[in-house]
């Protein structure tokens, strides 16, 4: 009991930083999560279930669930090379071109709907070109994916970059100097080694690519059932003062974010039990 | 030349090709692009659009309004970190995981249920209205949505700093006759300090480009409850797209002058990390005199 006076605060004090943190996070983040499934049913279940079922809903939950499969190869293959390049090779200006990945991370989704427009828009630097040969970016399907695309692009590379830095590039150079292909190699060593930080990476795009809401509604144009995402269709119910309506379609979400924590909260406990796993391995062979 | 030879893994040219190629293509194109765009009206006009009535009240409210969201998730924050990695409780893991919500849930869903539960008839609005508190459609609803939407960030960068803090440090101090109090104003507070602000910045440069959550709780009322992308969309609708890019390109300024603040602070708080990380090395610096 002694040793702990000294590291330990008062008990009052203890009670106290517990009391004021939990109460904060009850009221920020648990409150909040309650209500929208208590909104959600206000009215009952059969209800809510009718909500569900409108076809305009269920065509926003197959557009956003579209957009997140178009975008997600991308960020994949994009966040692989890009991890590959800069933790495995020393060049000149890498902090600059990390700084530029992490760039999406600092700019409005707003400014980033808009920069498609400006491109894509009907007068934009392309638009007259676009419309004489009838393609249809903004306001449309494919300028939602642009702008989902550019919104969660460092993503997989963030999750990627520290954990292939820290994974040094030994067994890599064993494989290739054993006799393996350049694909061999990234099949049996690389991408075992770093599937879960993988996954991880894409857990979180993916959460983002589904819940975009500013960069997609400046390119969507809002056409019901067809560049509707759920994000947008909540703001459409919810301003029509359908909450039961609303509230179903976010439940929805909600239900999507929860999935995601519990994934989330998975995968990082696999990564330690790993990581605990390679240092006890380690361990004797380097004293 | 030296270093080429040297390269034994494959891949390096395709991958950073790749890289550089799809990072000009879909982010530095479009920003230059938006520029240049911009460029058309010239450095004068910009900075009188940004500077007119309208836009200059909303960089107010979206800026004071970011940076009590960021103080009050800096307080909060610092506490809910130092609970999370000392204090054992019931369900601590659960709790854990729930602080990373902000980032998870849809800033649309946030932003109709925070409303919700901040309107006159709202679960918290019925109890804080009364008091003479209108939050809901007011200014004070944009900081507590951003507040929401930023919470994590000082969290989840508090969490590891504290847990690297040695409790020799803490013992020594005690030992040496420190109070409690002492010892973290004086021992604890100084190592965390640096993340801590960089917490209090990451939350700050999310928040000042934040729409999703606020435009549902501000009321939107220009010069007083209206952000800065919101009035860059309403340029949008008007047709006013020189408007619009010359705000965005403002926006874009500053949000890349927080960025490098950020990753100053970042190299900051890794240095002062690395300086204060082997006890020893400082303790024999402290003895063994300026040799």
């Amino acid at each position: 009991m002694k040793s702990n006076r000294a590291t330990q605060e008062p008990r009052w004090v203890r009670y106290g930083l517990l009391a004021v943190g939990l109460g904060f996070l009850f009221f920020f983040l648990g409150l909040p999560l309650v209500a929208v499934f208590v909104e959600a049913l206000a009215q009952g279940v059969p209800l809510y279930v009718e909500a569900l079922k409108e076809p305009e809903t269920r065509s926003a939950i197959g557009l956003t669930i579209g957009i997140a499969l178009a975008v997600l190869p991308f960020n994949i293959v994009f966040g692989v090379a890009a991890a590959w390049a800069i933790a495995k090779f020393e060049f000149r200006g890498k902090s600059v071109l990390i700084t530029l990945i992490d760039l999406p991370f600092a700019v409005s989704p707003v400014v980033a709907g808009l920069v498609f427009i400006l491109l894509f828009g009907a007068q934009g630097t392309f638009g007259p070109w676009l419309s004489e040969h009838e393609i249809k970016i903004i306001f449309a399907v494919p300028g939602m994916i642009l702008a989902t695309l550019f919104i969660t692009f460092p993503f997989i590379a963030r999750e990627l970059i520290p954990l292939m830095q820290a994974q040094g590039k030994d067994e890599e150079e064993a494989a290739v100097s054993l006799g393996a292909s350049g694909w061999q190699m990234f099949r049996r060593v690389t991408l075992p080694n770093i599937k879960w930080g993988l996954l991880y990476g894409v857990i979180l795009a993916n959460a983002r690519a589904m819940g975009e809401f500013g960069a997609v509604s400046v390119v969507s144009g809002h056409i019901r059932g067809e560049t509707n995402t759920l994000p947008l269709h909540v703001e459409i119910l919810y301003n029509e003062y359908n909450a039961v309506g609303a509230f179903a379609a976010a439940s929805i979400l909600a239900l999507l974010a929860l999935v995601t924590l519990v994934a989330k909260t998975v995968v990082e406990w696999r990564m330690k039990k790993e990581t605990e796993m390679l240092n006890t391995v380690l361990a004797p062979e380097k004293t | 030349m030296a270093a080429k030879t040297h390269r034994v893994l494959p891949g390096f040219g395709l991958a950073l090709g790749y890289t550089l190629v799809y990072l000009s293509l879909l982010i530095l194109l479009p920003l230059g692009g938006m520029v240049l765009k911009a460029s058309e009206l010239g450095f004068a006009q910009i900075i009188d659009i940004a500077l007119g009535e309208r836009s200059l009240a909303a960089f107010r409210v979206t800026f004071g309004a970011s940076f009590l969201a960021a103080a009050v998730n800096a307080f909060f924050g610092l506490i809910v970190a130092w609970i999370l990695v000392r204090y054992p409780f019931p369900g601590k893991r659960f709790v854990d995981a729930l602080v990373d919500l902000p980032f998870a849930l849809p800033t649309a869903v946030a932003g109709i249920t925070l409303a919700t539960l901040y309107a006159g008839n709202g679960w918290l609005g019925r109890f804080i209205e009364p008091l003479g508190i209108k939050v809901a459609y007011t200014p004070l609803g944009i900081v507590v949505a951003l507040t929401f939407i930023t919470l994590p960030f000082v969290v989840r960068t508090l969490q590891p700093v504290i847990e690297d803090i040695e409790t020799e440090v803490e013992e020594a101090a005690a030992s040496l006759g420190a109070s409690r109090w002492q010892t973290f104003v004086k021992v604890i507070f100084p190592a965390i300090f640096p993340a801590l602000l960089t917490g209090f910045a990451l939350a700050f440069a999310r928040a000042v480009g934040e729409y999703g959550s606020v435009i549902f709780i501000a009321g939107n009322l220009p010069l007083i409850s209206e952000i800065v992308p919101l009035l860059i969309i309403s340029k949008l609708e008007q047709y006013d797209v020189l408007g619009a890019t010359a705000l965005a390109v403002v926006m874009l300024a500053l949000s890349f002058i927080l960025l490098l603040a950020v990753n100053l602070l970042q190299w900051w708080s890794a240095n002062r990390h690395k300086n204060s990380e082997p006890l020893e090395v400082a303790a024999a610096r402290a003895s063994g005199g300026a040799a």
